[in-house]
């Protein structure tokens, strides 16, 4: 599903270029939970910003089912996303201009495959899903923490995606709330076979996950597998 | 893999839905061409309501088809080719207007007025308006009767029915008159209007030989051939009989004069023609007849109109493109707040040109809106200035919408607004979606890359789109290009005053400063400092109001040097020479000073330099204005010269033994010309000039050039004489009394007209206060500019400290944070924002002389007299409004609390 091969970041730092990632390199099999690990400043998001595409490597390479990111342009990659990848952060994301249901209706709209309508009940739906019933025409502020990653939650699965990056998913919620939505994700997972790769310096979350990739100064030093991927 | 993509209609949504939080700071960045487009909209709205009106009213405007006139009775071969054409059923009414006294019998009161003795069937078209309605039929009965301005009843403290004398022909005041059509009203300001019927001229003995009255007839086609075509080749005809050798030539110069005049040339039109009256030689003087029809009336007018719309349009076109700043400056704000929901929308697949076209879409609505309401606001604006120029006009302006104006101000705003706001929203396309999981600073989440091909086509575009309007609305490319050269230079002094203040206050931050003021110094040049943005807009701002008031001083300052330059203040003229003696002593009698006494000889230029003028005037190789040549002068002879004059060439020799030694038994008297017709005449020191004086030659010798100050209340002349040249041609005089008691001074002026009827004479505090009237009404529409200017300045400033404002929110805040108390906060704002007014105040005064004086210079061909008190005044309003925003719009820090800025960042 996922392929990392080599990949290194630089970024220009004063005169000399910042190495952040060297030389990672992992496969991550269709259906997998996957964590990756690592203290501040291990390029832990680094490495998320480049699996999803959002970034390109200085070296190496990412195939997404098979798809070479760093061959394609930005809006080739953009386009790819909107299609394949989910995303979940840390503070959210949510658009504050836009509902709830607004927020979870973009990724279709963008997309242009469904009819409003459609994309209306889609997005009602899943938040239906999440929990979110009746919540749907609320705006990002009127909404608690955990409400508004349950709508991000429920935004990146509407356009059904094959992989799920989340970075940080419960970093601004507190235990109760963050493992709800940690459950979410699991449930998810398990209902529609969606990749998901978690970013994460919580252990007890890394733990649950069926494997962990650690990261420490930039480079992989640990890849423990628990379970087999959901195939 | 691919998608259809984002629908239109959807992206519609999207942008809607995504704009509602934006709405109202993007229409108040829109907001900012809404006066430059309401500028346009007025203007054009109005020159087209007056356009339209000048082709509806022509007939009016020219009483008649076609028009002859001529500055002295009609020569024989007019007044035959009118009777012939009577025969034909063309049908002719005859005007003839001068001016004279006119006596109130019951008050004893005088004025000088207009008098028009117009005959039976005038004006063919439109009606003359009474007040009591419908007495003009009254004009021609055989009880002498005559229509007057409501003003002439107030001065004169007469009513109608009252008794009135012109000359020696009592009349009857029939009525006040309402409307004349071809005229404006503001003419009777100038001198009150007195119809009368052209049956009594002879009783009144008015016209004698060298007085100034101007001969029209009126003529008007027979119903079936009155279409414009008929009356242009009538006007062919009768320039032709009236001249067959000059006719062609006539229209020739017509049509080049009108191209010079419309290039801003300034040469007045003429198509006249000259008449020898059968009589050869100098024996008569030739007469000038001018034909003009409806289409020329409508020409001239169009013309006048349409210069006026270009000069004010201008303003209009600065106050859009400063405008363009704002919204470019407010935009800018715009796309920072919207780096985060870019970012997010680009990890959720939204394409770089999806996410331009959501923003492209909602400036561009708000572009609409702002557009829109400059639209409706500019509209409003017409029919306030049909109001205010009302009396100015001959002519009745129905103002109505120009829907074409209405669509070219829409057109045109929206253009600026997106096109400005284009160059900022291009920079959303190169947001990372990286900054959705890590944000970089504003200004390194949007990389500007100056070779990317979009910004460069923008900026041509930019550039291309102010050219191709500025040329639109000068319609001249030179004019255009010059309009749009300013534009530059002011932008980017304007710049180069911001830069080196940056650099300035980067050398001189010390660290013994005190801290806010330091903090707020240091802001002049930090990264995301606002130093250029606010600048350019408040210089551009302070640079335009300036300018209008610092002009608007200068022209009104010649009236008030006019005003306080007049040595008298009884001006009598049209005294002969057999009236000067005795009028001398009867304003003497009560021991007032007559302070000047000047003569009046008439004349025509013969030749130049042993050149016969009509030879002159036929070559076309020399470029010389005709109207040098062709001209009346009305010259002058004394010994020394006036405190108006000023020699700038060659030496006036005020002692007449030296002169005649010099001159020598046959040779050419000496004669000092004005500096302008000397240019004009392409004469210089040491040049012959042969004078025709009413039949007899007169051989002069350029001896001295002056400089004459036109504007004063004195006897001033383009060419004055030797005295022994002239002292014994026909002449009339022209006197001025100090008369200090108002009382006293009627009396004198009321003595002086029972005596001496065809003696005018003029009040100087009259004409004081008619110009006091008018440079009033002048001040008003000047300072409605410069509010108006001032007014388009605000939205910009907004935009403009908008731009970086949450960069000083967050600075603000963690100051907050780090313990400085909110009067430190608001000290540190307001040392930024004192230092951002001083200099955009101060740069934009430096630009406004720099242009005032241009204008006075070039324009008004005048000399710049700087406007110290005013020029402070606007400065200081300018920084007190620069702080005053700044702090507004930074409110919020005291706002907020940290906590929630120090999340949201």
């Amino acid at each position: 599903m996922l392929v990392a091969r080599a990949l290194s970041k630089d970024y220009a730092s004063g005169e000399k270029p910042l190495t952040v990632l060297h030389d990672v390199s992992f496969e991550i099999a269709r259906g997998a939970y996957v964590s990756i690990v690592g203290p501040s400043g291990s390029g832990k998001t680094t490495l998320l910003g480049l699996l999803a595409g959002l970034d390109t490597p200085t070296r190496g390479s990412v195939l997404l089912d098979g798809a070479d990111m760093g061959a394609l342009g930005e809006d080739a990659r953009a386009a790819l996303r909107g299609e394949k990848v989910g995303f979940v952060f840390q503070s959210f994301q949510l658009i504050p201009t836009l509902t709830a249901l607004e927020n979870v209706q973009v990724p279709l709209e963008l997309r242009g495959e469904v009819s409003t309508s459609e994309a209306a009940k889609r997005a009602t739906a899943l938040l239906d899903r999440v929990g979110l019933h009746g919540r749907s025409h609320h705006f990002p502020t009127q909404l608690s923490g955990g409400e508004q990653q349950r709508v991000a939650l429920a935004r990146a699965f509407v356009n059904a995606p094959q992989i799920l990056f989340a970075d940080e998913p419960t970093g601004n919620l507190d235990g109760a709330t963050g493992a709800r939505i940690v459950e979410l994700i699991e449930e998810l997972n398990r209902e529609r076979g969606t990749t998901v790769v978690l970013v994460t310096h919580d252990s007890a979350l890394a733990e649950r996950t069926q494997r962990t990739i650690r990261l420490a100064d930039g480079a992989v030093i640990e890849d423990i597998t628990r379970a087999p991927a959901v195939v | 893999m691919s998608t259809p993509g984002l629908r239109p209609a959807v992206l519609a949504r999207l942008a809607w839905r995504e704009s509602r939080t934006a709405r109202r700071r993007l229409a108040l960045y829109m907001s900012s061409i809404a006066l430059g487009v309401a500028a346009l909209v007025a203007i054009d709205s109005f020159a087209g309501n007056v356009t339209r009106s000048i082709r509806e009213q022509s007939r009016n405007l020219l009483g008649g088809d076609l028009q002859v006139s001529s500055r002295a009775s009609f020569p024989t071969v007019v007044d035959t080719m009118l009777d012939s054409l009577s025969q034909a059923g063309i049908a002719s009414a005859s005007v003839t207007s001068f001016a004279s006294m006119a006596l109130a019998a019951e008050t004893g009161n005088t004025r000088l007025v207009q008098v028009r003795a117009v005959s039976d069937g005038y004006p063919f078209y439109g009606t003359i308006g009474t007040q009591p309605a419908g007495l003009w039929s009254a004009a021609h009965g055989d009880a002498p009767v005559v229509f007057v301005d409501p003003s002439l009843l107030v001065s004169l403290d007469a009513q109608v029915g009252d008794s009135m004398r012109l000359g020696q022909q009592m009349f009857v005041i029939a009525a006040s008159l309402e409307n004349v059509p071809g005229d404006a009203g503001i003419t009777a300001v100038i001198g009150p209007r007195v119809f009368v019927s052209s049956r009594w001229l002879t009783n009144m003995q008015l016209l004698q030989a060298g007085s100034r009255a101007e001969y029209e007839a009126v003529l008007r086609l027979p119903a079936q051939d009155n279409g414009t075509r008929a009356g242009e080749q009538l006007a062919r005809v009768l320039r032709r009989r009236i001249d067959p050798g000059n006719a062609d030539q006539v229209a020739e110069d017509a049509t080049r004069e009108r191209a010079a005049s419309a290039l801003g040339g300034g040469e007045r039109l003429d198509d006249s023609v000259t008449v020898g009256d059968g009589a050869a030689g100098l024996a008569a003087a030739p007469t000038r007849v001018r034909v003009r029809t409806v289409v020329d009336t409508e020409r001239d007018f169009t013309e006048a109109v349409s210069r006026l719309a270009d000069f004010l349009s201008v303003i209009g076109l600065i106050a859009l493109l400063l405008g363009g700043i704002g919204v470019a400056s407010g935009i800018h704000a715009f796309v920072v707040s919207k780096i985060d929901t870019v970012a997010v929308l680009r990890c959720l697949g939204a394409s770089s040109k999806q996410v331009l076209a959501l923003y492209v879409l909602q400036a561009g609505t708000m572009g609409l809106v702002g557009a829109a309401a400059g639209t409706a606001l500019g509209v409003g604006i017409q029919l306030v200035l049909s109001g205010l120029v009302k009396e100015f006009l001959p002519l009745d302006v129905a103002p109505t919408v120009e829907w074409r104006a209405v669509a070219m101000g829409l057109g045109i705003g929206v253009w600026v607004a997106l096109i400005f706001a284009l160059r900022p929203l291009l920079a959303l396309r190169r947001v990372s979606p990286l900054q959705a999981l890590r944000r970089a600073t504003d200004e390194n989440a949007l990389p500007r890359e100056w070779t990317d091909p979009a910004r460069l086509f923008v900026d041509v575009a930019l550039v291309c789109s102010i050219v191709g309007i500025a040329v639109a609305r000068t319609g001249s490319w030179t004019d255009g290009l010059f309009v749009t050269l300013g534009i530059a230079a002011a932008v980017l002094v304007l710049w180069a005053a911001a830069t080196l203040l940056i650099q300035l206050a980067r050398r001189s931050v010390r660290s013994s400063w005190p801290f806010a003021f330091r903090q707020g110094v240091a802001n002049l040049y930090r990264p995301a400092n606002q130093t250029r943005a606010v600048t350019l807009a408040l210089g551009f701002g302070a640079f335009l109001l300036a300018t209008v008031y610092l002009v608007q001083g200068n022209l009104l300052k010649r009236f008030e040097v006019a005003d306080m330059a007049a040595a008298g203040n009884l001006l009598f003229f049209d005294v002969q020479d057999d009236q000067v003696n005795a009028l001398d002593s009867l304003v003497r009698r009560d021991g007032h000073p007559i302070v000047e006494r000047t003569p009046i000889v008439t004349m025509r230029v013969a030749a130049v330099n042993g050149m016969n003028a009509q030879r002159l005037m036929s070559d076309t190789t020399i470029d010389r204005p005709r109207w040098v040549l062709r001209r009346e002068y009305r010259s002058s002879y004394r010994d020394s010269l006036s405190p108006s004059e000023k020699v700038l060439e060659g030496t006036w020799t005020a002692d007449a033994a030296a002169r005649e030694r010099r001159r020598g038994p046959d040779g050419p008297y000496e004669v000092s010309l004005e500096a302008g017709v000397a240019t004009d005449l392409l004469v210089t020191l040491g040049d012959t000039i042969t004078w025709d004086v009413q039949g007899v030659r007169v051989n002069t010798v350029v001896t001295s050039i002056r400089e004459v100050n036109w504007a004063r209340f004195e006897t001033n002349f383009f060419a004055i004489f030797a005295p022994e040249a002239l002292r014994a041609a026909p002449q009339q005089h022209v006197l001025i009394a100090d008369i200090a008691d108002p009382v006293t001074l009627a009396q004198v002026q009321r003595d002086a007209i029972r005596q001496f009827p065809n003696v005018s004479s003029l009040d100087l505090s009259v004409i004081r206060s008619t110009i006091k009237g008018i440079t009033d009404r002048v001040t008003i529409a000047i300072r409605f500019l410069g509010v108006f200017c001032l007014a388009i300045g605000i939205p910009v400033l907004f935009s403009a400290v908008a731009a970086t404002r949450r960069a000083r929110l967050r600075e603000g805040v963690l100051l907050r944070t780090l313990g400085a108390s909110r009067s430190l906060v608001q000290r540190v704002l307001f040392a930024e924002y004192a230092a951002l007014g001083v200099l955009g105040a101060v740069t934009g005064m430096a630009l406004a002389f720099g242009g005032a004086w241009a204008l006075m210079r070039f324009v008004f061909d005048d000399t710049f007299v700087p406007a110290w008190g005013a020029a402070a005044g606007i400065m200081t309003a300018t920084v007190v409004l620069t702080v005053g925003i700044g702090l507004l719009t930074s409110r919020d820090v005291h706002r907020e609390t940290p906590m929630t800025v120090l999340r949201d960042a």
